[in-house]
């Protein structure tokens, strides 16, 4: 055990440059994939049938694709389109896209749970498309859609780890390193999984007052 | 003022209006009765537009109802609509409901949306529960609610979908009574209801509906006291003497 903490000291600011890296990726790719599942939602609700279609098949390829392919294909096969990204570019990307399907399945599933009388009462009122997805779908399925949301936020925090096989240093690929440097693979990787673990509990604990107060309605 | 020549509606293979003709005129009330799944609804939500519809033409002061086209969101503003399950917005206080369609849609200032938002829910007297939220009031003030939503538009017409079905019976009296404030103030209104109280005495005229087609129709006391077909007669024995 005292090893572990002498370990710890030692390896624990090589480790926090990792987790700052983790951070961006998973920030960025939760943005990305938000904005995104939100376009992929809207034109699945739109009762467009070219938008909806185009919709449902864009998610079905990135959902038949697996994470790691895509970031491959973004970090390793762009360049020779003439697209070249930087590794962290690539990650945050790569992800966006990917985790943008189940976003855009929990958008629609909550836009989806509003009383059909809601919309027409919109209508009644006057309201075009846009304005009753504004002020009348949108903040009432924000409360049906959070709790998942915080989830689908948990997942991209473990899932940012799969950008370590292009070449970002952040914490899984800091430990890999570190691991394979000292031979000290217990310790490294229990620091490691703690790492996530507490970068976890706050996440775990907003989804629990998400379903608190999706429950209150 | 809202003119129905021939309308035709079906689902699908169901033809729920079979030549429906009938016209509002400005100021008056019309009551449209009749059994359940006779296309009473269906009327209303075509004339605002929630419906479209197969045959015939619906006009609005001259301006016909086509809910694809661009004019409908002017046709919605000039004719409000109050639903039978409210449909209020539950994230919105009750004052916000009201001044929702004043400020959003015509793009009224918003101070004067307020204003005017207070005095209609004092108007059906909600003044004191101008800051609460749908699920905190009762059926019937939900309704008085919405029926400030509706008049909020400054609509010519208001269309009542059987406003008093889904309350607890001592609550019908309270939305009622506002609705017979408004005919008495001259708003033309057309209203599907089971109330047949309601209708008689506030009613000029009752639209009797059955099977898709108007069966009878006249002044209120006339269809309702002296119907003259058989299936009016039949259908007032069941509603009024229900054992």
């Amino acid at each position: 055990m005292e090893k572990f903490w002498r370990d710890a000291v030692e390896f624990l600011p090589i480790l926090l440059n990792g987790v700052a890296l983790t951070i961006i990726v998973t920030l960025g790719s939760l943005i990305l994939s938000t904005l995104l599942g939100l376009v992929w939602a809207l034109m699945r609700v739109s009762g467009i049938p070219a938008l909806s279609w185009s919709s449902a098949a864009v998610i079905n390829v990135i959902r038949g694709i697996p994470i790691i392919v895509l970031l491959f294909y973004l970090y390793f096969v762009m360049p020779d389109l003439g697209i070249a990204l930087t590794a962290l570019q690539a990650a945050i990307v790569g992800l966006g896209i990917a985790y943008s399907a189940y976003q855009a399945e929990n958008f629609r599933a909550g836009m989806e749970a509003i009383d059909k009388g809601q919309i027409e009462a919109a209508q009644a009122i006057g309201m075009g498309w846009w304005l009753t997805m504004w002020r009348v779908v949108l903040p009432q399925a924000v409360r049906v859609v959070l709790p998942p949301y915080g989830n689908i936020m948990i997942m991209m925090l473990k899932d940012s780890s799969q950008a370590s096989t292009i070449t970002v240093a952040e914490l899984a690929l800091q430990g890999k390193l570190i691991a394979s440097s000292t031979f000290k693979n217990t310790s490294v990787f229990t620091l490691v999984a703690l790492m996530y673990l507490t970068m976890s509990i706050p996440l775990i604990l907003l989804v629990r007052h998400f379903e608190k107060q999706a429950a209150r309605r | 003022m809202i003119e129905l020549d021939d309308i035709h509606k079906r689902f699908g293979r169901n033809e729920v209006l079979k030549g429906i003709t009938a016209s509002v005129r400005k100021g008056e009330v019309v009551c449209i009765i009749g059994p359940s799944g006779s296309g009473k609804s269906t009327i209303l939500r075509c004339i605002n537009g929630l419906e479209s519809y197969d045959g015939g033409d619906i006009r609005i002061d001259g301006m016909r109802v086509d809910r694809n086209a661009a004019s409908i969101v002017s046709i919605r503003t000039q004719v409000s609509m109050v639903f039978q399950r409210f449909n209020l917005f539950p994230h919105r206080t009750a004052l916000e409901n009201v001044v929702e369609g004043p400020i959003f849609v015509k793009k009224e200032p918003r101070a004067q949306a307020i204003e005017r938002g207070r005095a209609l829910l004092a108007q059906v007297g909600l003044i004191d529960k101008a800051d609460s939220h749908p699920p905190q009031l009762s059926g019937g003030q939900q309704q008085r609610v919405a029926i400030a939503r509706a008049l909020a538009m400054q609509p010519k017409a208001i269309l009542f979908d059987e406003p008093t079905s889904a309350l607890d019976p001592e609550l019908v009296g309270e939305v009622l009574s506002v609705m017979r404030k408004l005919a008495d103030d001259g708003m033309t209104m057309l209203v599907v209801t089971h109330e047949m109280g309601f209708a008689r005495e506030v009613a000029d005229r009752v639209l009797f509906i059955d099977g898709g087609v108007i069966v009878e129709q006249g002044q209120a006391r006339t269809v309702l006291n002296k119907p003259r077909h058989p299936r009016t007669l039949d259908f007032l024995r069941r509603v009024l003497h229900p054992l």
